[in-house]
């Protein structure tokens, strides 16, 4: 089966002095039918890929295929097939929302009537209102509605969920599952962690500019060595406590140490637990404090990436 | 290609139609932009209209230098309604005359038969009539006889007022102003949105694009023009001597036109600031050179040739011949010539230039 996108050694360098490195060799391979996740911090060259790969931007280099066809030979026969949600796209504040979807839907050789994709999205309520007149939530969910009236078999989601509430998130996420459960693919950007687990089939991390680690969530995770992380703080120094003392633990596959912190990558917490009590006893350490968590994708970064997704931001600038 | 059971075959939905539906619809949402688009060129036509009104007898203020023969000069001056005419000192007379408060000095020499100096700048106009009134007036006291037969008819016809000279010319000002204005702005309001990026991400055909904008603001000026062409009529009585239908295809033909170029101005510039500078760029030779409130042929025949080549220049002539002298069409093949011109290659030129990003 053609892959829906193939992009390989893509590079992307804006002028400027020092010329900026957007993308610096970036290879993807997103299968059709698959939700699949673009993750990593700003700055990482998420939105410069995905527009690429929207035929809005142009490579320095590399080869990008979407759909088996390529940019600037079959141009018309992708845009009919692929549909697009920009990351900042304000459309007319006085036209209402079902003109603006007639808008769009005219622009396509086919695809559902207007108001059949209005109630995909859960705005039929809000068909005759001005766009200018929606809630950050709804706006968001009428851009995924352009995005659909072409009946595309592609879906570009540049970061869907960026800046609303946890409520609208959810209600997006419930959309972009049900168009991934009618056999569209669907290549979403994130800077959400959370929101890549709980949508995508798989991921690709990236930093600056590159694919740090590709897989499904669940493999992520578990090549940190656990699915677990233990993290405590002592009262007093806790550097003495080094990778050789508490690596050899029962349970702990991985170490971890940032200002003050100790996380442990553990895979069976309660085996992990007592020997790790036992161990600060013997030193006669007091915690502080000490929390059991889920592994998530952020611990994925962090590990790869060597710093938290929130310190990452700006790190290309 | 998958198939949505929805799928809609039935409808057809025509993309230029709903671009140009789209316009419409966000131009008549927007109560402010009416009111400039139609309220404005009638303010103008109103003031204009009653700052170049014709007044029916043009006084001449002219002044006698004291003399003996003074107050007799100014009498018999004074006698003829047109005249005003007053006594003043040799210095006062001067001072009137060097700061235009008067157009002429009268200096009556004590002697028979009368003799007199007239004093003025000959590069006043004003003035020349001056001299010329009071010669006649001082002649004609003095006993001389005319000798042919001179029967005078005065013209105040409609069609030949400057009123009728000024409303074509603010037809293609507003033409002008309304295409290059209405479509830059748009435009570039439309890029800054992100909104014309989006529609790239579509498989919109871009001429569909470009000729909706251009189309719906056409479709803004048959109201604006109808306005100004109806209250020019029942306020001033401005009539159309040649056809109508040929009027209309020239503001038609001019409203495309500008906005051509109005998208022509807009298709690179990523602020507003950038484009009105550059529209202010584009208009200003026309606003100058174009006849708007005066004939373009008054300028030296050295910058004729360029001055005929603007667009602004060929619609407002074209608009003249048509309505004030009631030339068919036919006669105005070069102005219309020029303005397709322009409409074809701007709208090229916009179309391969034109940044969506």
């Amino acid at each position: 089966m053609i892959p829906a996108i193939r992009c390989t050694n893509l590079v992307k360098s804006y002028d400027g002095r020092p010329p900026v490195e957007a993308v610096r060799g970036l290879d993807l391979e997103v299968r059709q039918g698959e939700c699949f996740g673009l993750l990593g911090p700003n700055g990482a060259g998420k939105t410069t890929t995905i527009e690429i790969l929207e035929g809005l931007l142009e490579a320095t280099s590399g080869q990008v295929e979407v759909l088996g066809l390529a940019w600037g030979r079959a141009d018309n026969e992708i845009r009919q097939r692929i549909g697009i949600s920009l990351q900042e796209t304000r459309l007319s504040e006085k036209l209402t929302v079902l003109e603006t979807l007639t808008l769009f839907r005219s622009f396509y050789r086919q695809g559902p009537q207007p108001r059949d994709v209005l109630a995909k999205v859960s705005l039929e309520e809000k068909a005759d209102s001005w766009v200018g007149k929606l809630s950050g939530g709804q706006k968001q969910r009428l851009a995924v509605a352009c995005a659909l009236v072409g009946d595309p078999e592609l879906l570009f989601l540049d970061e869907p969920t960026t800046g609303l509430d946890p409520q609208s998130r959810r209600q997006l996420w419930d959309i972009i599952r049900e168009i991934r459960a009618a056999g569209r693919t669907v290549l979403l950007t994130t800077h959400y962690m959370d929101e890549a687990e709980r949508l995508c089939d798989r991921v690709a991390i990236a930093d600056l500019g590159r694919i740090i680690a590709l897989g499904t969530p669940h493999e992520l995770i578990a090549s940190l060595g656990g699915e677990h992380v233990i993290e405590f703080t002592l009262d007093g120094d806790t550097r003495h406590f080094d990778r050789a003392e508490l690596g050899k633990l029962a349970g702990v596959s991985d170490f971890s140490h940032d200002n003050g912190q100790v996380s442990l990558s553990v895979s069976e917490p309660h085996i992990a637990l007592p020997a790790l009590l036992e161990c600060l006893d013997r030193h006669s350490a007091a915690l502080t404090s000490l929390t059991t968590r889920h592994a998530s994708l952020e611990d994925v970064f962090v590990k790869l990436a060597g710093r938290h997704l929130d310190d990452a931001a700006g790190a290309t600038a | 290609m998958k198939t949505d059971p929805r799928t809609d075959q039935t409808t057809t939905y025509w993309p230029l139609a709903q671009i140009v539906l789209a316009r419409v619809r966000e131009f008549y949402r927007e109560p402010e932009a009416l009111f400039w688009v139609y309220g404005f060129p009638i303010l103008m036509v109103v003031g204009l209209g009653i700052a170049f009104r014709n007044q029916p007898i043009e006084q001449i203020t002219v002044d006698v230098e004291a003399g003996p023969r003074a107050e007799a000069v100014a009498k018999t001056l004074t006698e003829q309604p047109r005249f005003i005419a007053a006594v003043h000192s040799v210095d006062d007379a001067q001072r009137r005359l060097r700061t235009g408060k008067t157009e002429l000095v009268i200096i009556a020499a004590e002697s028979d038969p009368p003799s007199y100096t007239y004093r003025f700048d000959p590069t006043r106009p004003p003035s020349l009539l001056a001299r010329d009134a009071v010669d006649e007036a001082l002649q004609r006291a003095a006993g001389r006889q005319d000798v042919a037969q001179v029967k005078v008819e005065e013209m105040t016809e409609p069609g030949g007022r400057y009123i009728d000279f000024l409303v074509p010319g603010l037809l293609g000002m507003s033409l002008m102003g309304g295409g290059l204005w209405g479509v830059g702005f748009v435009t570039v309001d439309m890029r800054m949105r992100k909104l014309l990026k989006r529609f790239l991400a579509t498989p919109m055909r871009k001429s569909d694009f470009l000729a909706g904008i251009m189309l719906s603001r056409l479709l803004f000026m048959v109201p604006e023009v109808i306005v100004l062409l109806v209250f020019a009529r029942l306020a001033f009585d401005v009539r159309i001597y040649g056809s109508l239908a040929a009027v209309l295809l020239l503001i038609v033909l001019g409203a495309v036109t500008f906005s051509g170029l109005g998208l022509l101005v807009a298709s690179r510039a990523k602020t507003l600031e950038a484009v009105s500078g550059l529209m202010n760029l584009v208009m200003l030779p026309m606003w100058m050179l174009s006849g708007i409130f005066f004939s373009s042929d008054r300028f030296p025949a050295v910058a004729q040739p360029l001055i005929q080549a603007l667009p602004l220049t060929a619609l407002i002539n074209a608009l003249r011949g048509v309505m004030q002298e009631g030339a068919p069409l036919a006669t105005q093949a070069v102005p219309i010539g020029i303005l397709v011109a322009y409409a074809v290659v701007t709208f090229a030129l916009a179309l391969r230039w034109f940044r969506w990003i």
